[in-house]
């Protein structure tokens, strides 16, 4: 943006401050993002304890919470406290996003069961899990701001990339807490599942509550931004942020731009990588539960660097290119890469060892809609030579009418597959890939759209089309991609379908209208 | 490039009606397939989440059409 005479520049902070700002600023947002995806990765049992299937209200409830608070309320948030941002400052109004979503997360783990206190268990979460996409909607935008406030203008992607690796170590935080908690409550690893469910379930929602004090007290004793202070001390500062940001047209078609040549690819990317994968594993491959969160995790590990890398590299060669070519990368190759999930998870070509195969039991349950017809089902556990241990569920249906019986096949499905190592490896591979791609498009994009609008409303500015594109198109990817499997039942990858085309576009877009240069000065 | 960029904006501008027409037609059969509250709600979350973004496609291709992004603001005091 606009050059000052230097005697009015803020001077870039110094590095041992910088390192102060990026780690207070990360902290409380991978604490947010933490309190966020607990509730997603425990969405079932979460949903056992609050939403009964048998209570049609209470049900209807779960949606809400499910839909509401990841797609609605986040672009709310974003106006709310972006607006805040730019009218009060940045220190003060992500310090309100850390508390309410820290409380909120807290007070989730505390409200009684369904069983308990009935209608007002699933209505209160609903409620919380309100605030939490609130608190989201208003965190991010600051923390990037702020950060890329008080950075030096040759390392501003750089900088800003520390912030971006927080969201996905939020989520490697949660799969890690949840994994650990499940095992730790008892000896023996069925009792403590069976209390993990039970109550154990509640430990990671309370667990937040000690980060939060934490992140409290360090963001309690940084300084406002430096940007927004001059901005404060001369009277500048945006008397009507929201009427500035999207009232007035210069403005408006930057917002639109950001949406829909960078954040909308970079969500649905995000989103497939990180979360359609894992519930592709778990729901289309029956990939283990244990293991198809450490597949995920592992992957974390080996990517995350690459966000620091692409957001440094993005400083030299520009931000549009690394995001577009991971964007472009991403949708040619997902076909490919989630067919080799596909591959790598069937039991075809593998050998079994007969010896060691052992039943799991029988029983016969009712077809939904039926009081007379049934299937019957037959478990095994199977062993095969390279290490692997699937369950074989045979399934009979038991027909009344003789004519429908005469034609059944029986059907063999297998699930709870443990993979072998070898397999096992190279899903971990491909699902680096996938979050390589991810580092891609999210590296460098806070220091882009930091660049993209001036101080004094900066914080309304890039939180909306953040929030649109990672929250409503990018949260809605595992849904839409569900949906679209259930659609088109005998193509298992139509679900990529969604991602694809909406990358595609804002490929399009980004490609031809988004400028590749990197703004020297964002003090006006 | 100009050209090309104001040529697409027409693109854009159709591709928003487009998007609505296909969304509402989707919800419409998927909602008659299983009409029950749930499936009601899902699907008209989608629709009045994705009506505002796709009328703000057709403001983006209008936008881009008048030449709007021919030149992109390299400072604040363009904006």
């Amino acid at each position: 943006m606009l050059k000052e005479p230097a005697s009015h520049m803020t001077q870039p902070s110094q590095s041992k401050t910088i390192w102060q700002v990026i780690a207070a600023s990360s902290v409380g947002t991978l604490i947010e993002w933490y309190d966020f995806y607990i509730f997603g990765s425990l969405a079932t049992v979460i949903a056992e304890q609050f939403f009964p299937k048998t209570n049609p209200t209470a049900a209807l409830l779960s949606t809400l919470a499910t839909f509401a608070a990841g797609f609605i309320v986040r672009p709310f948030g974003a106006l709310v406290f972006g607006r805040l941002g730019d009218l009060i400052g940045r220190k003060y109004t992500f310090l309100l996003t850390l508390i309410l979503m820290g409380g909120s997360t807290f007070a989730i783990g505390l409200v009684p069961g369904y069983a308990t206190i009935g209608f007002a268990a699933p209505l209160l979460v609903l409620l919380l899990r309100l605030l939490q996409g609130l608190a989201l909607g208003g965190e991010y935008g600051g923390a990037a701001t702020y950060v890329a406030e008080h950075a030096p203008p040759h390392r501003r992607g750089y900088y800003t990339s520390w912030i971006q690796t927080t969201a996905t170590l939020g989520l490697f935080i949660s799969l890690g807490v949840i994994l650990l908690t499940r095992r730790s409550l008892a000896p023996d690893l069925e009792t403590s599942i069976q209390r993990f469910n039970d109550w154990g379930w509640r430990i990671p929602f309370w667990a937040s509550i000690l980060l939060v004090i934490v992140s409290i007290y360090i963001r309690l004793r940084m300084n406002e931004s430096p940007l927004f202070a001059k901005l404060k001390s001369e009277g500048k500062v945006s008397v009507n942020p929201l009427k500035e940001s999207f009232g007035h047209k210069t403005n408006l078609k930057m917002v639109l731009l950001a949406l829909f040549g960078a954040t909308m690819g970079q969500g649905v990317v995000w989103y497939t990588g990180q979360f359609y994968a894992q519930s592709f594993l778990e729901t289309v491959c029956h990939v283990d539960f244990d293991q198809s969160r450490t597949i995920i995790i592992w992957a974390i590990l080996f990517a995350t660097p690459f966000f620091v890398v692409f957001g440094g590299w993005s400083d030299k060669i520009g931000r549009k290119w690394i995001m577009l070519i991971g964007m472009l990368l991403a949708i040619c190759s997902y076909q490919y890469i989630f067919k080799q999930f596909l591959n790598l998870t069937q039991p075809a070509g593998k050998t079994e060892l007969t010896e060691q195969r052992r039943s799991l039991g029988e029983k016969t349950i009712l077809l939904p809609k039926s009081k007379t017809d049934s299937i019957h089902l037959r478990t095994w556990e199977v062993h095969y030579t390279d290490g692997a241990v699937f369950h074989e569920v045979k399934q009979d249906t038991l027909w009344t009418d003789p004519a429908r019986a005469a034609i059944t096949k029986t059907a063999t499905v297998y699930n709870e597959k443990k993979l072998d190592t070898a397999a096992y490896r190279k899903i971990v591979m491909w699902m680096f890939v996938l979050i390589l791609y991810v580092t891609m498009v999210y590296g460098p994009i806070a220091a882009f759209l930091v660049e993209l609008f001036p101080t004094r409303i900066r914080y309304t500015s890039m939180s909306l089309p953040y929030h649109i594109g990672n929250g409503v198109f990018g949260g809605l990817t595992p849904f839409i991609a569900t949906l679209l499997t259930t659609i088109y039942v005998s193509d298992k990858l139509s679900g990529l379908w969604y991602t694809i085309i909406i990358g595609a576009v804002c490929f399009f877009i980004g490609a031809v209208y988004i400028s590749n240069r990197v703004d020297p000065d964002v003090n006006d | 490039m100009n050209q090309l960029k104001k040529w697409l904006g027409i693109v854009w501008m159709l591709l928003g009606p487009v998007a609505i027409y296909y969304l509402i037609k989707t919800a419409a059969a998927e909602i008659s397939k299983n009409p029950v509250t749930n499936t009601i709600i899902q699907w008209a979350v989608f629709v009045i989440i994705f009506i505002p973004i796709a009328i703000g496609l057709i403001i983006f291709g209008y936008y881009a059409f008048k030449g709007e992004y021919d030149r992109l603001p390299e400072n604040s005091t363009e904006i």
